[in-house]
């Protein structure tokens, strides 16, 4: 398996100069604490929400490559969307990663519904430069450092909502 | 060398694996060792001729199987220098054999506000079964510091014994390679009324072992790290403390008796085995102790210090101040077990990119989670050398490490 999957040029882009990188005051903005137990990854989201919409997001923490990169492509996908259309990426994204996830496990008709069938059913989200990360499904491991920032957020959203 | 590793990879099936062109260059053996022939032999021939389970069967497979397991205790018991084969009890691995200690010593001897004494750079293994003591029992924990050096600070030691009632400490750090003075700590401990136990999990597979001379209480060991299966450890205590400790584990085979409304406990070392324990493993183990010696445990440790030495310089001279390496900076202070930042580059990406010219070393923190906080870093790349390792493994690494920065940069 080729390095240059895993690595795109795109991703070491925004390894190289993350966007959105820092903190914001919290609060008022929500700030969310994700882990990656298995090899100490961590990564802060600063999140800001008002009325339906993320109006700002910071990310802080430190990782892989591939951690950082995939929280610095979600931090500008994500930022000024509105919460459904954010979600609505979690999701995709998520999807993207475990439709692969399904085919590892060697059935892919007959396993579980699971996320992949809900990419299937978000086909309007467009993950553009997100989809550099697809090759990351190669390499099993580091599916969750791609998804450490993904998971984070989700956790900020779902805590905002019942706040 | 003091050792003829050219000789020594030929043992070793796994080893003459390649990627691609290349042949894999492991430099994991910290995290688990790969195995000789001799080793898998014993186990495929134990269980092909003689497999039944042990201590029950009068048949003669039976017997003969119960032979060889206790065999293998004698071995283990010869290995580490025990006083009495009936010290040294088989475990599934060493953290099972800390649990064994905290859970069977501990409960019986500690109280709401005694104190044990660990250091900062123990292994999860010799720090979570005591925080499960602090908060069942409301022990306290105290940590003896590392300072810079990679070397514990024992400064302020009697101060922080006082009170104590066992001290914790690993034999030698599969993080920093550091190789604590246990004998000294033992002393202190045994001065200020405290028992005291090294996990010599990284020790045991490199050094001559004797845990008469180290001093200490307890001290436990675990087989896949020292060219054993998976599966088996060993945790070694003295006689009379293991006499006078209630058993760990409930089951068949640690019994001598039982009824309705109560057991009688079967003497040592079975008191502690509970159930049908690891024959193959054991088996296993005992042909991983001939290897070793019969490489001997003096050249063992020479080799690695040789391969150390090698290994500083010529990653020095190579890559310079792009290169910190944690930990003692004397080869002969220390294991072979190189920990390492390298340009910023995360160790996980260290780690893929070395994968790809076949080079395996450990990305992560390397369950010291408190000691990574203390070395103020997330996680580290860590290459660990054995006695299949010479100079041109370490050389691919050096090579790969270049490759990574270009890569990167
Ligand atoms: C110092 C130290 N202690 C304990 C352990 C735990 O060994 P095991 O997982 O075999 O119980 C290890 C290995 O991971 C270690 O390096």
């Amino acid at each position: 398996m080729a390095l240059e999957d895993l690595y795109r040029e795109i991703i070491l882009d925004h390894y190289r100069s993350p966007r959105n990188r820092g903190e914001l005051q919290s609060p008022p903005a929500r700030r969310v604490e994700g882990y990656n137990p298995l090899c100490g990854d961590e990564v802060v989201v600063f999140l800001d929400v008002d009325g339906d919409k993320v109006t700002d997001l910071k990310i802080a923490g430190q990782g892989c490559s591939i951690s950082q990169s995939s929280a610095s492509m979600m931090s500008a996908a994500v930022k000024g969307k509105t919460l459904a259309e954010a979600r609505a990426l979690i999701r995709a994204f998520k999807g993207m990663m475990s439709i692969h996830e399904h085919r590892l496990d060697g059935d892919p008709e007959n396993g579980e519904a699971g996320e992949g069938e809900i990419a299937a059913t978000e086909p309007e989200v467009k993950l553009g430069d997100l989809e550099a990360l697809q090759g990351v499904v190669k390499f099993p491991v580091r599916i969750k450092c791609a998804t450490l920032s993904w998971n984070t957020l989700q956790q900020g959203l779902d805590e905002a909502a019942t706040t | 060398m003091a050792l003829d590793t050219a000789m020594v990879k030929k043992d070793f099936p796994i080893l003459h694996q390649h990627t691609g062109e290349r042949p894999l260059v492991f430099l994991d053996s910290a995290a688990s060792s790969q195995k000789p022939q001799s080793v898998l032999d014993a186990m495929q021939n134990y269980y092909e001729t003689t497999h039944a389970n042990v201590h029950r069967g009068v048949y003669a497979i039976a017997e003969r199987a119960t032979a060889m397991f206790e065999e293998a205790r004698n071995k283990a018991a010869r290995f580490i220098g025990a006083p009495a084969t009936r010290e040294v009890l088989f475990t599934k691995n060493v953290t099972e054999g800390i649990n064994l200690v905290a859970n069977a010593w501990g409960r019986a001897n500690l109280r709401a506000g005694d104190s044990v004494l660990l250091t900062e750079i123990e292994h999860h293994a010799n720090l979570v079964p005591w925080l499960m003591l602090k908060e069942q029992l409301g022990i306290e924990l105290r940590y003896i510091p590392v300072g810079d050096d990679g070397q514990l600070d024992l400064s302020d030691l009697d101060r922080l014994l006082d009170g104590v009632k066992l001290v914790g400490v690993t034999a030698l750090s599969n993080v920093l390679g550091t190789i604590p003075p246990v004998r000294r700590i033992a002393d202190a401990a045994h001065a200020a009324g405290a028992l005291c136990l090294a996990d010599g999990a990284q020790y045991s597979p490199h050094m001559t072992t004797d845990v008469v001379e180290l001093g200490v209480d307890f001290f436990g060991f675990t087989a896949h790290k020292m060219l054993g299966p998976t599966g088996i450890g060993v945790m070694w205590g003295r006689e009379e403390l293991l006499e006078s400790m209630p058993p760990f584990l409930g089951g068949g085979e640690m019994i001598r008796d039982v009824r309705p409304d109560g057991f009688t406990p079967n003497e040592l070392p079975w008191k502690f085995e509970a159930g049908t324990p690891p024959i193959a493993e054991a088996v296993g183990l005992g042909a991983a102790i001939d290897y070793l010696e019969a490489l001997g445990m003096e050249q063992v440790r020479r080799h690695e210090v040789e391969l150390t030495t090698y290994a500083l310089t010529t990653l020095a001279e190579r890559h310079g101040d792009d290169l910190t390496i944690y930990g003692p900076a004397e080869a002969s202070q220390r294991g072979g077990v190189l920990s390492f930042a390298y340009k910023g580059i995360h160790p996980h990406d260290i780690s893929q990119v070395l994968d790809q010219a076949g080079v395996c070393v450990r990305a992560g923190h390397h369950c010291a989670k408190p000691l990574m906080r203390r070395l103020g870093v997330g996680a580290t790349a860590r290459a660990s050398f054995y006695v299949y390792n010479d100079e041109a493994d370490v050389d691919a690494l050096s090579e790969a490490l270049t490759n990574t920065s270009d890569f990167f940069f």
